[in-house]
């Protein structure tokens, strides 16, 4: 019972001790039947009802995991990888009966992607962590699956390269699982998607058979694009081991501006002058609104730089030439002020005070969970409708919640929605779902824009796509996956139909 | 005609803000490969921090209407006028940069600012000087005692609170013990420390006022200042590089790698 309670207090996510993940060395047995044991208390499956399309299913008749199992991983693994490929084939088919596996990189996701829901074998890249080739000309990037984001971003600036994606999680996520989820992130708007930037991937499939595609070729059309079924398939349809990625050259000048407007509409012209002034430096656009920055006030002791708007925009620009940047910037910001677009703000060239303006965007999520809980959405919509949301759902809650904010990619018709109440409350809950994917599909928007599926919107699909699509991406992770072993209880629903 | 000394402060009270162009904190330093000195071309360059703290501290001054003007003074290349914008930017009323460049920029130092601030000081007839307590790229923290020797004026250092009282100044001063409060009359220099205040972000508004105010260029010799050095840089030399640790996977291994270290 001692050890039980001790380790009741451990993370669900980072339990397994036999697996490729940390370890921790205690007494294996009996922690392992505890584990085991506390996680199936928790995760009893009593199925997504329709009040609770977010909680997980009943368990699948897969096999369940036995102390057999724990005996012969710790056999085969004592250094806790192999990369002899001859060992490798054969203990490939051996366990592959029907266990299933929950692929993590760094554990960063927002929709339970990564987390095991009974007792699947977490597959943790952790030690994948090697970078394999960089070329300096082309700026093609070829690393394992596990390396963290932050890493690679500064392997590559000493090497005057910049990643194409940036988000807030970067110290903790790895780029396998950032190509598994299609990652946005902050740097979006101007090096495009990771559909466009991944050249390729080595991928391994659920029978253990490895697929090679892990070309550093920009253009190659001979056959279909396989690696575009991983990308953003969450680890479903197989497990992403290593990538080959486009980077682009570290710019030589980046300034931040952070300005105040006091209308939705103004926002939206100025986005719109902001894209015919900056145009080809533009790099990001990214809004918060006057809740955000009061929490960050109240909680962070963060201060705002200009005085207090209805809505803040941080706008960064990336070029080559410092003092080209700073006129065009310079003209923009004249003009927005002049015409009233913009009532206030401030202008950044140095690092410490981009990093400053930054933090009061890339800071909101870290505000909120100050709040006590917050129920988050992340929606894509027309970009004229995205704060049209956020006030319809003000008026829908009314008191029931503590907050409601909302901030974003706006350059990309991204709003992360986020409401707060001081602790859980189901009847908020019932309120805000599915009144938020109804409006979202109202305006055909994506009730995920970023974030994914996982296993809290698995069951949202439909609001985003005709049940022909979902139909389909059954059939091919029939195909791809026919034991069902990989991810299981992730991004597709739990009633095809 | 009352003494420079005991002239009473009143509301025409002028004050001097030095503000220096330094690389910016943010960036790597590399020392260049024949040792002289860092590399500084197309290297990020900003405002010293303690001088923003310095120039905040005057602007703080204006707005309670205890001074009446803050001049924000440069020594250095055509560069430092950016510097000098960002000062006005945030709220002094003019510039005035200090021409020096080439060799004489290159081995510019505390001595000679301090000899063209106490001349300025006079010219100018400032009632008040802040500097920032030292720059960060020679960590020298020379300047403004210096210059307050020059002038024969008292000072100031390492303010981390500063209030006028009458044509008094009643400074808080961080030491090494804890806290120091003393009163010095003005004229006088102050030195900004860390905590004396945090300085305002530059708002666009501003930043469009300040394309309009006047910088004035001036030459040391106008002010019959010698700028020649008599410090030769020898070399210059990074710091040694740290040895990274090693991390080992289990117990057996870090016993045995402090074993083979002789550790035990």
């Amino acid at each position: 019972m001692g050890i039980f309670q001790r380790f009741a207090r451990i993370p669900l996510k980072s339990t397994y001790i036999w697996s490729l993940c940390r370890q921790y060395s205690t007494d294996l047995t009996a922690v392992d039947r505890a584990l085991i044991q506390h996680r199936c208390v928790h995760n009893r499956g009593l199925g997504a009802s329709p009040g609770n399309p977010g909680a997980a299913p009943p368990r699948l008749p897969f096999s369940r995991v036995t102390q057999e199992d724990l005996a012969f991983f710790r056999t085969l693994l004592p250094g806790r990888t192999i990369t002899d490929p001859d060992l490798l084939k054969s203990s490939n088919v051996d366990w592959l009966k029907t266990v299933e596996v929950c692929p993590q990189g760094g554990n960063t996701g927002l929709v339970g992607g990564s987390v095991p829901v009974f007792d699947e074998i977490i597959l943790s890249t952790s030690l994948m962590k090697q970078v394999i080739t960089f070329d300096n000309i082309s700026g093609i990037l070829t690393c394992q699956a596990g390396c963290v984001l932050e890493n690679l971003s500064n392997y590559l600036e000493e090497r005057d390269f910049i990643m194409p994606l940036d988000l807030g999680a970067k110290g903790s996520c790895h780029i396998g699982g950032n190509v598994s989820t299609n990652a946005g992130g902050l740097r979006l708007l101007r090096y495009g998607s990771l559909r466009g930037t991944v050249l390729g991937l080595e991928v391994v499939l659920a029978d253990g058979r490895i697929l090679n595609c892990l070309a550093t070729l920009r253009k190659d059309n001979t056959g279909y694009d396989l690696k575009q079924l991983f990308i953003g398939s969450e680890g479903t349809l197989g497990v992403i081991t290593a990538v080959s990625i486009l980077c682009p050259r570290k710019p030589k000048a980046v300034n931040v501006a952070f300005l105040g407007c006091s209308s939705f509409q103004q926002l939206l012209e100025t986005f719109q002058c902001c894209r015919g002034m900056l145009g080809e430096i533009l790099s990001a656009f990214e809004f918060l609104d006057a809740s955000c920055m009061s929490l960050l006030e109240k909680h962070l002791k963060l201060t705002n730089p200009i005085t207090e708007s209805p809505f803040y925009i941080v706008i960064e620009t990336a070029g080559s030439n410092a003092t080209h940047d700073e006129e065009k910037l310079h003209k923009f910001l004249e003009e927005v002020m002049t015409s009233s677009l913009v009532t206030d703000g401030t202008v950044a060239t140095e690092a410490t005070k981009i990093k400053a303006l930054w933090s009061l965007r890339e800071r909101v999520t870290e505000a909120l969970t100050h709040e006590g809980y917050t129920y988050k959405y992340d929606i894509s919509l027309p970009v004229e409708k995205i704060y049209d949301l956020v006030q319809d759902m003000r008026g829908h809650l009314g008191d029931m919640a503590k907050n409601v904010v909302g901030y974003g990619h706006v350059g990309d018709g991204n709003l992360h929605l986020n409401i707060t109440s001081p602790s859980k409350d189901p009847a908020l809950l019932a309120a805000i779902e599915p009144y938020v994917y109804e409006w979202t599909s109202k305006w055909k928007g994506s009730i995920s824009a970023e974030h994914g599926l996982g296993l809290k919107k698995r069951n949202y699909i439909y609001y985003s796509k005709p049940s022909e699509a979902v139909a389909l991406m059954g059939s091919i992770k029939a195909m791809l996956d026919p034991k069902g072993i990989l991810n299981p209880y992730k991004t597709l629903p739990d009633n095809i139909h | 005609m009352l003494p420079l000394r005991f002239r009473r402060v009143t509301m025409s009270a002028r004050v001097l803000v030095g503000v220096k162009r330094v690389i910016d904190y943010a960036v790597k330093i590399r020392v260049k490969p024949d040792r002289t000195g860092v590399v500084t071309d197309g290297v990020k360059h900003s405002m010293n921090p303690f001088c923003e703290i310095a120039v905040e501290e005057a602007v703080k001054l204006k707005e309670k209407k205890l001074v009446k003007e803050v001049v924000a003074v440069s020594c250095g290349p055509q560069q430092v006028q950016e510097t000098i914008r960002t000062a006005l930017a945030m709220g002094a009323d003019r510039g005035i940069h200090v021409e020096v460049s080439g060799k004489d920029y290159e081995t510019l130092g505390p001595l000679q600012v301090s000899k063209i601030f106490a001349a300025l000081a006079k010219k100018e007839q400032a009632d008040l000087i802040i500097l920032g307590k030292q720059a960060i790229d020679d960590d020298c923290n020379q300047t403004g005692q210096m210059t307050a020797a020059l002038l024969d004026w008292p000072q100031g250092t390492f303010a981390s609170e500063v209030t006028l009282e009458a044509d008094k100044l009643k400074v808080v001063r961080e030491i090494d013990g804890g806290l120091e409060t003393i009163k010095i009359k003005l004229p006088a220099v102050v030195t900004a420390d860390l905590r004396l205040n945090t300085p305002r972000y530059a708002t666009l508004p501003n930043i469009m006022k300040a394309k309009k105010k006047k910088i004035v260029n001036v030459k040391p010799a106008d002010l019959g200042v010698d700028v020649s050095s008599r410090l030769e840089v020898l070399k210059v030399d990074e710091p040694p590089q740290r040895q990274s640790g090693v991390k080992v996977e289990t117990v057996h291994d870090l016993v045995e790698k402090l074993k083979e270290a002789g550790r035990i």
